[in-house]
């Protein structure tokens, strides 16, 4: 049975640009699936497809078990959708802006403003309720647009990169939000460019690269896809690299990295915390001093880069940079012997 | 943040897949009301829009006044006041054209239209509701306008009933001008490029025709384009309700200038019939 979330196949070309090049989705109820992949990868383009935005040029659809071509009207009854830009009208008040979609999603006028109230108070908004949106900050905006795609609760969500642009601590919020409408039941797809986002709130992760699914699985399946984890060594000295080299090389499973002009060095090891022990005691034995050493897990910026060759980052082409400074993957990379095997997983909490 | 979840549901079902009239009326009046409250909240728009009408009362009035020969009264500058402002009030109404095209060129730009299409509202009624916000506007503007043509000596001499059918028909070429801009508002790429795109056609529209100056004073191979321009009808019709024609006028002999009124009302409503067929259309169709 395909699930509350299902697409298969779908094509979208804009001029001699194939935005969609075969995309297919399926996502069980109640969970999570987070698009992954960078500016251009035709994220956006498939959130627009399975929110009745955009028909496509092949494919089918199913949102909530209806036809997404055939009878969009249905579907738009069962969906939320909170966008890129934060869709919210700028002249009108916070209340103002969720009463309205109230009414138009059929609500009596009295109900409208009574659930607007009631998502004003969840979203924190209830001093700003009667200030045009105007005068809110982007975290403010954020929260109302996202409160205007639950006016209804719909069982199935879209969000479109629902934290590019804000700070860490507005995304730490909003992700505590999406967790607690999750909890609630709520089959999510979610778009970003944050592969440390992908990781906190997604049950399933496909990455998107010109306009195909490249991947798929769970946050650590692809990370073994990756190879697993690696054991990185910062040497004190640039003229015991050869050394600490031969050591991992011998230890480890496969070649040594040297990172460009720092001394980390870093090896493919499978046998994990007993690995890293024997490294320490060689390294010690022969006298080279370090500076650091850890398990990592590998982040999903290394499994982008595995699998595209390039990183999220570089695919970007600069246009990320009203976004996140701070919280990108690179923030949660090796940290070495204080952070070992909780690495990949650590979050930034600035 | 509320620790609060909810059971997802549904939004309640009226009647699965149609839509019915009531609901487009209903919707189209939340719309309305959204770009209303928006007008209120940002009224330099409507300031502007009185601005340029009430610059040309002063300068046509003053400056061309003594100048123009209106065929049946000569170069009398009273004669002339009242004879322009039929054209004044015309062209302000096509203006109406710039509401809809910048503003749903900025709800495009904005996302705010995603918002609305992925929503399950009648399909028109974004679009019809902008078009009556920009109604309850041109109404107003042609209120204040009308209180500055009075005090530069501008007066009504058919009766209220006839003067209110003029504002009719004027509110109705308005109308039909808003569905114009919703669909070049849809057409163009930026807010910047729908204030453009929108007004600069109605300089060569509104200028050559029988507003300013009358067609007999224009070269001869242009008479013909201006007598049967959609917006003289207009005018002449205004004019003729209004009384504002100099006494022994005959109008040009095109078949829109001697049945003013009626013609007026026919261009109106192909406009609209055709203008909003297109724009609705358009929005529909998925394009973007």
């Amino acid at each position: 049975m395909p699930g509350a979330i299902y697409a298969e196949g779908l094509v979208k070309t804009f001029g001699d640009v194939k935005a969609l090049d075969g995309v297919d989705i399926d996502v069980p109820e109640g969970t999570v699936l987070g698009l992954l992949g960078p500016n251009g990868a035709g994220k956006t383009t498939t959130v627009r497809v399975l929110t009745t935005l955009l028909r496509p040029d092949s494919g089918r659809a199913e949102v909530a078990g209806i036809d997404v071509l055939r009878h969009p009207n249905e579907v738009r009854r069962s969906i939320g959708l909170s966008g890129q830009f934060a869709a919210v009208d700028e002249y009108l008040t916070g209340l103002e802006n969720l009463q309205m979609v109230g009414q138009l999603y059929q609500l009596p006028a009295k109900q409208a403003r009574q659930r607007a109230e009631e998502l004003l108070e969840r979203f924190n908004l209830t001093d700003a309720a009667g200030r045009i949106a105007k005068t809110y900050s982007g975290g403010m905006r954020r929260r109302l647009d996202l409160a205007a795609a639950l006016v209804v609760s719909p069982p199935v969500m879209f969000m479109d990169e629902p934290t590019t642009g804000l700070d860490p601590r507005n995304r730490q919020g909003l992700w505590e939000v999406i967790q607690e409408l999750v909890a609630g039941g709520t089959t999510l797809l979610l778009t970003t460019q944050y592969l440390e986002e992908a990781d906190h709130l997604a049950d399933t992760i496909a990455v998107v690269d010109h306009g195909r699914i490249i991947a798929r699985g769970t946050s650590d399946q692809l990370k073994d896809q990756t190879g697993g984890d690696v054991v990185e060594v910062v040497v004190h000295e640039r003229e015991h690299i050869p050394v600490a080299t031969e050591i991992l090389e011998r230890l480890g499973e496969g070649e040594a990295k040297l990172e460009g002009h720092t001394r980390k060095l870093t090896v493919p090891a499978a046998g994990g915390a007993k690995l890293l022990a024997e490294v320490i005691r060689e390294l010690d034995s022969r006298g080279v001093p370090i500076d650091d050493i850890g398990l990592r897990r590998p982040t999903l910026d290394d499994v982008f880069l595995s699998l595209t060759g390039h990183t999220a980052e570089d695919a970007e082409d600069g246009e990320s940079g009203e976004g996140g400074e701070g919280g990108h993957g690179k923030g949660a990379r090796g940290r070495g012997a204080k952070a070992a095997k909780g690495a990949a997983k650590e979050k930034v909490t600035k | 943040m509320t620790t609060t979840t909810e059971r997802p549901s549904a939004a309640p079902a009226p009647v699965p897949g149609n839509i019915g009239i009531g609901q487009t009326v209903h919707d189209s009046l939340v719309i309305a009301k959204r770009n209303l409250l928006r007008m209120m909240r940002i009224p330099e728009v409507v300031i502007f829009g009185l601005i340029q009408p009430v610059m040309f009362v002063v300068l046509f009035s003053y400056v061309f006044g003594g100048s123009i020969n209106i065929p049946g009264a000569g170069l009398d500058a009273s004669a002339y006041r009242e004879f322009l402002m039929g054209g004044i009030f015309a062209q302000t109404v096509t203006f109406a054209v710039a509401g809809p095209s910048i503003g749903i060129a900025e709800d495009m730009s904005k996302g705010i239209v995603d918002r609305f299409r992925s929503l399950p509202i009648a399909r028109g009624a974004v679009l019809t509701g902008r078009t009556f916000a920009d109604l309850v506007q041109t109404a107003l503007i042609l209120l204040v306008l009308a209180v500055v043509a009075f005090l530069v000596g501008w007066r009504i001499h058919e009766g209220p009933l006839k003067a209110l059918a003029a504002f009719g028909v004027l509110l109705l070429l308005g109308y039909a001008f808003t569905w114009i801009g919703a669909l070049i508002g849809q057409s163009v790429r930026t807010p910047e490029a729908a204030g453009s795109a929108g007004l600069i056609w109605l300089f060569p529209l509104t200028f050559i025709s029988v507003a300013f100056v009358p067609s007999e004073n224009m070269p001869g191979w242009l008479q013909p384009v201006a007598e049967y321009n959609p917006f003289s009808a207009v005018v002449m019709a205004v004019r003729d309700l209004f009384g504002n024609l100099p006494q022994g006028y005959q109008p040009p002999d095109a078949w829109p200038l001697q049945h003013p009124v009626l013609a007026s009302v026919i261009y109106s409503v192909l406009i609209i019939v055709v203008f909003r067929t297109l724009a609705v259309r358009k929005y529909k169709s998925n394009a973007g």
